[in-house]
């Protein structure tokens, strides 16, 4: 735990460093036991203010009034965003989802995918630097414990120094503040599948009286929930950090797939910086030999996963540019330009492109196609909801009743309708069947339903049979149902007609 | 006297067997935590000819995850059955969580059925709450021979009608789904010979004002009033009792032509309805029994047809 307070002692510096190669072996050769499960070493990210800290912020904005306030917003008399599992309706403001929408939550999840490769091609981990919740919480509760503990120094003072009232009472303090948040993010993320409004209710009655003794009111799931989405939230943005991103993510791992040669990564400008060393802003570095590094190690102090980016690109690099934004701040205190540690592509350190040259290689075939790709379907998805109609139609030909004969020789065949009402009012819904001579329609074939309401509707066709009229086989035929309000809503389903 | 497959050995054989792997995976895991690497420490795979991987460590809270499912494994068998015959301290099983599940379910839904179990067959028969309830049961349970909309198919009654093989009050109604029925006409072909068996056809298709062969009508109420009397009636009306049909009417549940008749004739027929008193409680076969009654009377849901 203890931990010097410059000097930075860290596992996860370059694997050569941490793990030279050992000796090959020899005649006999030493046997050293080491654990093969490292305790963590808890790491102190500073404080870190600029321009990329200043956009995170931004985002941690955008994302958490959406997320706390999202739920609280009505429409239609309704929650505006519930996603209600137990009656299988899912509502975002004006549309209304239901389990066979399924494909556009497929295409939703291509979509981001999509969307996640192209940030990534074009200035690899965006997502997780900005607006990932797991970036997003940590900066969140690393921002209340800077608070209450101060920065950096202070914790590993405050971590270090032995038992006392104020170090229980500070720890205590922020503990519970980390507690309530999470329990808040809890109670937030149930709302959007129990209407939150309710479930508030619920939260603040605590007890109701049932049957004579006291029982609590928000039911067990719901606080199981809230519990559980509670601790997740205190347990990764308090205690895991970022071990989530180094052990537990799996978009971690794969994203250096979707990297090139002209990805924007951040990286440590090893031509300028070299070799780096400690000077006072007076000195002429040519002079003395020396490149732009001061060695200061406030890019290692403000890396909330502990690395060195001057070390080059490495796995745990979540991209999150805090080192950017602390080495911009000494380069302005040394008077040297910025940039130092900045944006960049291994292209353009190699082959000293200029900003202009390295954006250009911005449009490159792997970035135009992936776009391409993202339009295409973001414009599919939004031509598909625009064309949606409100109404659901499933033939189900009777099984029992294959083709039978009624008087007069006619032949019969039966049918169930579901029609599903998607919209959110009531509609009367008119049926028919086309598709054969003589056709006739005997049942409910003026359907009343209540928003998003359904009905099992039997119906059955007749048809004269013989010269003529229908021969013996299999046919098509079709039904028709349309809205009696609005002949837009309107579905034709195709079934099948048998006369035996 | 324990066979094999009984004694109380494999209880206790499997129940070692259990604990020994789940101690052996906590002891592999002690024993594995140290490692001792003499060469460079990579994990020994080589990929794309040069290509190696560091084995660095994971962190110690890895390890306790480990922990805890051997801790987990111990607290379940405690809980759950696992151990031999051993049922766990909860008692649970699937049939114990089954009868809960339909104690909860009855205890959810009685209420409804109960209410209309107290009311009259033909009360029920008028309430559309009844008769949404009644559709389903009927979906489930009879649709697969009478057809969604109860008309029924070849061999299988139109319940839509008014033509009542076993007659068509409440009571009857409720004891065809309770009890089921066994309709059965006897062959006779052999009884009457291949001429008789067309006379007699002819004579049933005149009752119903089919187009018939007079002359053998005229032969084939002779044989008519000899054989088959006793069961359809003098005028050929039926009789409920046994659930022989009215052949005077244009229901039809083998066919009404010729060849159709001349077969059910000959060879005779056998119909089966089975009981459904192992399947559905009193009071759901009462809501059914409302939900068939209904198909044929007037303020029914489900359409009529002659």
């Amino acid at each position: 735990m203890a931990q010097p307070s410059l000097t930075v002692v860290n596992k996860n510096k370059t694997i050569h460093e941490a793990y030279p190669p050992a000796p090959a072996a020899t005649g006999n050769a030493t046997v050293i036991e080491t654990e093969l499960y490292a305790a963590d070493e808890k790491i102190y990210p500073r404080a870190v203010g600029g321009w990329f800290a200043v956009w995170r912020w931004l985002l941690v904005w955008a994302t958490q009034i959406a997320f706390y306030g999202g739920a609280w917003l009505t429409w239609n008399g309704r929650q505006a965003v519930l996603f209600d599992i137990a009656h299988r309706k899912f509502y975002i403001f004006g549309l209304v989802f239901w389990p066979q929408d399924i494909i556009y939550l497929a295409v939703l999840l291509i979509i981001a995918a999509l969307s996640l490769f192209l940030f990534t091609a074009v200035a690899g981990r965006l997502w997780c630097g900005y607006a990932c919740p797991q970036t997003v919480y940590t900066e969140i509760f690393m921002w209340i414990e800077r608070v209450i503990e101060g920065d950096r120094v202070k914790r590993m003072k405050l971590d270090r120094a032995p038992r006392s009232p104020r170090k229980l009472l500070l720890k205590s303090a922020k503990h519970a503040i980390w507690i309530l948040l999470s329990l808040w993010t809890g109670f937030t993320f149930v709302g959007y599948f129990t209407p939150i409004r309710e479930l508030s209710g619920e939260v603040m009655s605590v007890f109701t009286w049932v049957g004579g003794g006291l029982a609590p009111t928000l039911g067990p799931w719901e606080t199981f929930w809230c519990l559980f989405y509670g601790f997740a939230t205190y347990g990764n943005a308090g205690w895991m950090r970022e071990q989530v991103c180094i052990y537990m993510c799996p978009y971690a791992r794969f994203q250096s797939a979707m990297f090139d040669r002209d990805t924007l990564i951040i990286t440590y400008d090893a031509d300028r910086g070299e070799p780096r060393g400690a000077r006072a802003k007076s000195v002429d570095r040519a002079a003395r030999g020396l490149g732009d590094c001061v060695d200061c190690s406030i890019c290692v102090q403000v890396c909330p996963t502990g690395i060195d980016i001057r070390d080059g690109l490495q796995y745990q690099c979540i991209g999150c540019a805090a080192c950017i934004d602390g080495c911009d701040h000494v380069m302005d205190r040394m008077g040297y330009p910025r940039g130092l540690i900045r944006y960049s592509t291994q292209n353009a350190l190699e082959r000293k492109f200029t900003r202009a040259q390295m954006l250009a290689h911005t449009f490159r075939t792997r970035v135009l196609v992936y776009t391409g790709i993202v339009w295409a379907v973001i414009i599919a998805a939004a031509i598909g909801l625009y064309v949606r109609v409100p109404l659901k139609v499933d033939v189900i030909r009777d099984r029992a009743a294959i083709s039978r004969e009624v008087e007069g020789g006619d032949i019969e065949n039966v049918y169930q309708l579901q029609i599903i009402n998607t919209s959110e009012r009531g509609r009367v819904f008119d049926i028919e069947a086309v598709g054969l001579p003589t056709m006739r329609l005997d049942g409910e074939t003026h359907v009343e339903l209540p928003g998003t309401g359904s009905r099992l509707v039997p119906l059955s066709v007749r048809v004269h049979v013989g010269p003529g009229a229908v021969a013996s086989g299999t046919h098509r035929i079709e039904f028709l149902v349309h809205a009696h309000d609005d002949p837009a809503v309107f579905v034709r389903e195709t079934s099948i007609f048998i006369v035996r | 006297m324990t066979s094999q497959f009984t004694s109380v050995f494999w209880d206790i054989y499997i129940g070692a067997i259990t604990l020994v792997s789940i101690v052996a995976c906590a002891v592999f895991l002690k024993v594995q935590s140290v490692r001792k690497p003499v060469e460079a420490d990579t994990t020994g795979h080589i990929w794309d000819e040069d290509l190696q991987e560091y084995n660095n460590p994971m962190p110690r809270w890895w390890a306790w995850l480990f922990y805890l499912t051997v801790f987990f494994s111990l607290g379940y068998l405690v809980f759950y059955p696992g151990l031999g015959s051993f049922a766990g301290i909860l008692g649970w099983s699937q049939v114990t969580q089954l009868e809960e599940e339909t104690r909860a379910a009855d205890a959810r839904f009685g209420p409804i059925y109960e209410k209309f179990a107290a009311q009259e067959v033909t009360v029920v028969a008028k309430s559309p709450e009844a008769l949404a309830i009644g559709q389903k049961l009927f979906l489930n349970h009879c649709a697969q021979c009478h057809a969604s909309d109860g008309a029924g198919s070849r061999g299988f009654p139109n319940l839509t009608d008014m033509d009542w093989l076993w007659g068509s009050t409440p009571e009857a109604i409720k004891t065809s789904i309770t009890e089921g029925r066994l309709g059965v006409m006897p062959p006779w072909g052999p009884a009457l010979g291949e001429q008789g068996v067309k006379d007699a056809a002819h004579y049933v298709m005149s009752l119903s004002g089919m187009p018939a062969d007079n002359v053998r009508a005229a032969r084939g109420k002779d044989l008519f009033d000899k054989t088959c009397m006793a069961c359809h009636g003098p005028q050929g009306k039926g009789n409920p009792a046994m659930g022989a049909p009215d052949l005077t009417d244009k229901a039809w549940l083998h066919g009404s032509s010729e060849a159709q008749i001349i077969e059910t004739i000959s060879k005779g027929r056998t119909d089966q309805m089975p009981a459904h008193k192992d399947v559905l409680s009193p009071a759901k076969i009462h809501l059914l029994s409302a939900y068939v009654y209904s198909l044929s009377r007037s303020g029914a849901v489900a359409p009529h047809r002659k």
